[in-house]
């Protein structure tokens, strides 16, 4: 079992006939994950790495019964292309896209009210199922198939807790990057749902940084409801205020958002959190022992 | 981007959003002409730099006379304005503006920004105008007021009203308030700004709802669609180092630490600078390369990296995922050659295509000192610049 994606999900590639997306469908294909369309206007009925391209999301639903799509169109037709995967009823949006407006992920939120479709991102790695499907840009090799959840505002950061988790043997159920913009779709609360229904993951790392106040509240619903041990790491500690740390999500602002008021809260609601980025692997093994849960989740 | 009060007056004009008249003035001479030409019984002096709490410093006159506007203008222009948010080495004031003064009757705040809460635009109001907002709303939150806006809608005239009404402006200026809110919604929406602060929003003697000062962010991610806006960009406001790496589309920030740091991803770059100071050393920057970087743009981080004499070392970490490890190699490289390096360099290599990434700097004959993880290579790095 996993979460939001396994080895059934046929996955569409927006925007697959661009140099990013050319090259990590490549890669997905490598990995395993299910490629069964591409989708870029005017480009319909060519191919690539094999995969059909056709010019509509509609169309390649039609044609391949596609439910996933991940999407590396350029951030100024970004909204559009979630708009349009939303209308094609897609189950699943993956949106790896960075700087994309905010006025314009206002207006998708909104479009997206009622709508079936769960986003991830944007400004996200993505989503894996180790073993199973890969969908969106990290690295594949680090994850192992296990019994970690993962879930994280940053790419990178998420590649450096999986990579430290799978060295020390602890493979992952699924690792989801809900992305680092203020406005974004799946966020930390519905992934660690997700986690907490799934049989097959053991304990989350949770992984946010400075800024908004989303942290502060899955720790507050961690602690009304989460069955499962969750460590947590938040970046940003020595970052000084009022300046945007890359990530647009990123900005202690008005005392609000600091790491020292998220790392309070999220120990007050039994997460155990990491002192430094380096110690997020040894500080699950510490959890899973206190949990007796460290033969369950060893996998390798 | 931030701009000055008088550009986002400027545009203030252009929608509607009431502002008292006003000239920008860059010498001591066109001050004096400025307020000559508006014509007012008093007018104000007020210092034109990207930063709050100019009133408090001394960077806002009020004059009674020409004499008066020459004499402060002459004051005002050139000093080094220190307030609570340019830090202890002040700003230089390079710009005034001369405006026409008014009859304050009483002084509100308003404020859009976007409520990462409710994925709403949310338009704020107090009466508690003129004071630092914030802590009107640490100490009296019952006194700021909200309206989420629905993208779909705008601002509605009712959530103007009950704005209006909850913040106690008057009945007789009700119709001249919301006129002004919608407007300054509009300028919010339709320049993709992240903050439109009015602080403080004024009502008049003779009846008029009026912006007495004007500050206006706006979103980086938009300026490809707001082109008329990059001409308000005051090079003077920014770090050096920051401006040449937004050339090139790189997140840099310049901190007071001596050790340099590039990395991918804000993330992991923020996490980067929290290990340096934990292992005792100082970072001399944030520098998030991002995702779709080219050999060229990590040649022109390096080099923005080695152009800061503060740096006595420098950690390069690299997770690859969209970004290709040998890219990053290949850049490191190229930016030695092209700068030469004498400082300590410890590199950190993992992910997409980290093997080719190895080789590169492997095969370079630089003294590169190579390391295993994130931990590894902060120790070390900080062991070599003590």
């Amino acid at each position: 079992m996993s979460v939001f994606v396994d080895k059934d999900t046929k996955v569409l590639v927006q925007g697959i006939t661009g140099g990013t997306a050319k090259f990590h469908t490549k890669q997905m294909l490598e990995y395993g994950t299910n490629i069964v369309a591409g989708v870029t206007p005017k480009k319909g009925g060519t191919e690539v790495e094999g995969v059909p391209v056709y010019n509509t999301v509609q169309d390649a639903v039609d044609a391949t019964g596609a439910n996933a799509s991940v999407i590396y169109v350029p951030a100024p037709f970004a909204a559009d292309a979630i708009i349009e995967a939303v209308d094609a009823e897609m189950d699943l949006v993956i949106c790896i896209t960075e700087h994309i407006p905010v006025i314009d992920m206002v207006k998708v939120k909104r479009y997206m009210q009622g709508k079936k479709t769960r986003l991830v991102g944007p400004n996200c790695p993505g989503v894996i199922t180790p073993e199973e499907s890969k969908i969106g840009i990290m690295p594949g090799y680090i994850h192992k198939k296990g019994h970690i959840g993962v879930v994280s505002r940053s790419g990178t950061l998420t590649y450096e807790a999986v990579h430290q988790l799978s060295e020390e043997g602890f493979g992952q159920s699924t690792a989801v990057g809900i992305g680092g913009d203020p406005v974004n779709g799946t966020d930390f609360i519905d992934t660690l749902k997700a986690f907490n229904e799934d049989p097959d993951t053991h304990a989350v790392m949770m992984i946010g940084e400075i800024g908004g106040t989303a942290e502060e509240e899955a720790a507050e619903w961690v602690k009304a409801n989460m069955t499962k041990p969750v460590v947590g790491f938040i970046g940003g500690a020595t970052a000084p205020p009022g300046k945007r740390m890359g990530h647009a999500g990123a900005i202690i602002s008005g005392g609000k958002g600091t790491a020292d008021e998220k790392q309070r809260i999220m120990r007050e609601s039994g997460i155990k959190v990491a002192e430094t980025p380096a110690v997020m692997g040894e500080t699950m093994i510490d959890v899973l022992k206190e949990n007796d849960l460290y033969d369950k989740c060893k996998t390798h | 981007m931030n701009i000055h009060e008088y550009q986002a007056k400027e545009i203030f004009r252009k929608y509607n959003v009431a502002v008292p008249n006003s000239k920008v003035a860059f010498s001591v001479d066109e001050a004096v002409n400025a307020a000559e030409e508006l014509g007012s019984d008093v007018s104000v002096v007020k210092a034109q730099i990207h930063a709050g709490g100019r009133g408090k410093a001394g960077g806002v006159k009020i004059a009674k006379n020409l004499d008066d506007v020459r004499e402060y203008a002459d004051e005002i222009l050139g000093k080094q304005l220190v307030t609570h948010q340019t830090g202890p080495e002040g700003k230089e004031v390079k710009r005034l503006l001369i405006e026409e003064g008014c009859d304050i009757q009483k002084e509100y705040y308003i404020g859009v920004v976007l409520d990462r809460a409710t994925s709403r635009v949310v338009m704020m109001g107090s009466e508690e105008g003129g004071t630092e907002i914030e802590e009107v709303a640490a100490e009296t939150p019952e006194k700021i007021f909200k309206e989420v806006i629905d993208p779909v809608t705008g601002l509605m005239p009712y959530q103007a009203r009950r704005l209006a009404f909850n913040i106690n402006i008057p009945d007789e200026l009700l119709g001249k308030a919301v006129k002004f809110m919608m407007s300054l919604y509009n300028v919010f929406v339709e320049k993709d700004c992240s903050i439109a602060e009015i602080n403080p929003l004024v009502t008049t003697g003779d009846g008029e709802v009026l912006a007495l000062d004007a500050k206006l962010n706006f979103d980086d991610n938009a300026l490809f669609r707001q082109k008329d806006l990059l001409e308000y960009r005051d090079l003077d406001e920014e770090d050096e180092k920051e401006i040449e790496a937004s050339k090139y589309d790189l997140s840099y920030i310049a901190l007071d630490g001596n050790i340099g740091c590039m990395v991918n991803g804000a993330g992991l770059a923020m996490s980067t600078m929290d290990i340096i100071k934990y292992y005792g050393g100082e970072p001399a920057n944030f520098l998030d390369v991002g995702g779709g970087a080219t050999t060229e743009k990590v040649t022109e981080a390096f080099k923005i990296i080695l152009s800061d004499d503060h740096v006595k070392g420098i950690l390069v970490n690299i997770f690859g995922g969209i970004m290709k490890c040998d890219v990053i190699a290949e850049g490191v490289v190229e930016a030695t050659k092209q700068v030469g390096l004498e400082i300590p360099l410890v590199v950190r290599l993992e992910g997409t295509n980290v093997e080719q990434g190895k080789k590169i700097l492997d095969e370079s004959g630089l003294n590169i000192t190579s390391a295993e993880s994130m931990a590894d290579g902060a120790e070390k790095i900080v062991s070599l610049v003590k």
